[in-house]
C-alpha cells in the first residue's frame, strides 16, 4: 500500500515514520509533479492551516487533491490537516477543500498554554493518547457523519466516507493504532 | 518525562518546514502572515535596527507583543535577554506562544541562563554548536536555533553554526557506546543527551536556522544543511519588497532542493538588504551567552 504525505510544512516526518512502522509505502507531496505518482491513500499533518492552504494553491497542489479526494481517494488529516477538510470555520473566512461536512473551531484551547494531553475513547479502537497542540476541535457535524471521539463534550475525531479528521496529534504520540484504523480503512475493512 | 515539555517540544515539531518571520508592528505581522509565515516574532525593533541603535536592548513592550497577539492567528513568539528570568515570566503572564531566549537583546547575567524547566511556556534558544545545544535542551529548551549574526543579511555564521552542529552529531553517532562518557565530559553536557544524539542522529528538539538569512537561496541552503525550518529577522522588513520575499523564502523552504524553482522565485525580489560583513561587525552577538 502506498500513501502519500503531503509535506508542504508541518509534522509530516512524523507521519512518515509511522506509516512506515506499518509497513505502508510513503512519499511526500511537495509540487505538482508529485502528483503523478499513483497511490492508495493521503495524509494532511499537522502545522500552520494558513501557510499549508496558501502552498497548497500556489503550488497548483490544491484543485488536483480536491478532486482526489471527491474521487474517494481515502485522506486523513490532523488537527491543520483537519481544518482544510472542513466545510467551514466557525472563526476564520478561509475555507479550504470543504469534504467534510463539519464546523471546526480554529486554536479552539486558546493559545500554547491551552495545548495538553488526554487519554480518551476513539470509536472502535478503545483508549488512546490524545496530544492537542493549539488544536482545533469540531463544533458541530452533518447527521451523516460518524462521530469517532470527543473531549469533555467537544467532538475531536470525526469520518465521512473516505474522509477522515481528526483534531490532535497521533503522530507525535507512540500509538500507532489510529494510523492503523486508516489503513484499514482504505482497505475497506474499517 | 513532564507532559508540558513534551507539549512544547511538539509545537516546535508543528513550526517544521516553516518561516518564522521578525515583526514589529501588526501591519507587518499580517503581511507576514499572508506571505505564509507558520509564526511570528514580535520585537520593537528588528535586529539591523538594534545593531545600528547600539545600548541596551530589552524586551519588548508587552502591549506591542499584544497588538500582535491580537491581530495574527499563527503562534507568536517574543525575546528576553539571556538569563533574564522575570522578562520571561511576563511573556509567559501575557500567553506567549514560545519564548526567545536571545542574544540578539542585552544579555541580563553574564553566567546563567534562565532555569526552562521552571516555565509552562515554551522556550527557543541559539547554539553555535552541539554543546551549546545540548545545555540549553537540558536547561529546559524545547527548540534551538542556529546563533547566525543578526541583522547583518550575512548568512556565514549560521551556516557554520549548522554545519559544525551537524559534524558533531555525526561524530557521536559514529561513536563506540563506550566513548559516549568521554563525550559527555568534553561537551559539558549530560551523558543522557549524548546517548540521545547517539541512537537518534538528530537533536531530541527540533533545530531551525537563525541570523542572516536574506534570500531564497539562503533558506534552501541552511535546509539542505539540515536545518529544519528557517528564522528570517531583518532579511525581509528591510528589503525592497517585504511580502514577496517573504513568500519566496516560504516557497524556497517547502521546495528547498529544486533549483529550478527557487531560480524562478529569486527573480525580480527588489533590493535585498544592505548587510555587514562579518570582518565589519564590531559586536558579536553569538558570543553572548555559551
Amino acid at each position: 500500500m502506498t500513501i502519500a504525505v503531503l509535506a508542504v510544512q508541518g509534522d509530516f516526518a512524523e507521519h512518515e515514520a509511522m506509516l512506515a512502522e506499518l509497513g505502508a509505502q510513503v512519499f511526500e507531496i511537495r509540487e505538482r509533479a508529485d502528483l503523478d505518482r499513483p497511490f492508495d491513500g493521503l495524509v494532511l499533518p499537522g502545522g500552520e492551516s494558513t501557510v499549508q492552504g496558501k502552498l497548497l494553491r500556489e503550488l497548483g497542489l490544491f484543485e488536483p487533491i480536491r478532486g482526489k479526494i471527491l474521487a474517494g481517494t481515502p485522506v486523513f488529516g490532523t488537527c491543520a490537516g483537519l481544518i482544510l477538510l472542513a466545510k467551514r470555520l466557525s472563526n476564520d473566512d478561509n475555507v479550504y477543500f470543504d469534504v467534510l461536512p463539519v464546523t471546526v473551531r480554529r486554536n479552539a484551547y486558546g493559545r500554547q498554554l491551552g495545548s495538553f494531553y488526554a487519554e480518551e475513547e476513539f470509536k472502535g479502537i478503545g483508549k488512546i493518547p490524545m496530544t492537542f497542540i493549539r488544536a482545533p476541535y469540531i463544533e458541530s457535524a452533518a447527521d451523516d457523519v460518524d462521530i469517532l471521539a470527543s473531549v469533555d463534550g467537544n467532538i475531536v475525531a470525526a469520518r465521512k466516507d473516505n474522509v477522515l479528521g481528526i483534531s490532535f496529534h497521533p503522530e507525535v504520540d507512540r500509538d500507532l493504532s489510529v494510523h492503523r484504523y486508516f489503513l484499514d480503512m482504505i482497505r475497506g475493512r474499517e | 518525562m513532564d507532559n508540558r515539555y513534551e507539549l512544547n517540544k511538539n509545537l516546535a515539531q508543528m513550526l517544521k518546514g516553516g518561516v518564522i518571520m521578525d515583526v514589529t508592528t501588526p501591519e507587518q505581522a499580517r503581511i507576514a502572515q499572508e506571505a505564509g509565515a507558520c509564526a511570528v516574532m514580535a520585537l520593537e525593533r528588528i535586529p539591523a535596527d538594534i545593531r545600528a541603535a547600539g545600548g541596551v536592548s530589552r524586551m519588548s513592550d508587552p502591549a506591542m507583543i499584544k497588538g500582535i497577539q491580537e491581530a495574527v492567528s499563527i503562534p507568536v513568539m517574543a525575546k528576553c535577554r539571556i538569563g533574564h528570568f522575570v522578562e520571561a515570566q511576563l511573556l509567559e503572564a501575557i500567553e506567549i506562544d514560545y519564548i526567545d531566549e536571545s542574544e540578539v537583546l542585552s544579555p541580563a547575567d553574564d553566567k546563567y541562563h534562565i532555569d526552562k524547566t521552571q516555565f509552562k511556556v515554551p522556550f527557543v534558544c541559539g547554539a553555535k554548536d552541539l554543546g551549546e545545544a545540548l545545555r540549553r535542551i537540558n536547561e529546559g529548551a524545547s527548540m534551538i536555533r542556529t546563533k547566525g549574526e543578526p541583522g547583518t543579511g550575512d548568512v556565514v555564521q549560521a551556516v557554520r553554526h549548522m554545519r559544525m552542529m551537524q559534524s558533531e552529531i555525526r561524530r557521536l553517532v559514529s561513536m563506540r557506546e563506550d566513548e559516549l562518557f568521554d563525550a559527555a565530559k568534553l561537551l559539558q553536557v549530560p551523558y543522557d543527551l549524548v546517548k540521545y544524539v547517539h541512537e537518534n542522529g538528530k537533536l531530541p528538539v527540533v533545530n531551525f536556522a537563525a541570523g542572516g538569512v536574506a534570500t531564497p537561496a539562503d533558506a534552501a541552503l541552511m535546509m539542505q544543511l539540515g536545518a529544519e525550518g528557517v528564522f528570517v529577522g531583518s532579511g525581509i522588513f528591510k528589503s525592497g519588497n517585504p511580502a514577496k520575499r517573504a513568500a519566496a523564502i516560504v516557497k524556497a523552504v517547502t521546495n528547498y532542493t529544486d533549483a529550478k524553482l527557487i531560480a524562478q522565485l529569486s527573480e525580480n525580489l527588489g533590493e535585498a538588504m544592505v548587510g555587514i560583513n562579518e570582518q565589519e561587525i564590531e559586536l558579536l552577538m553569538a558570543e553572548r551567552g555559551k
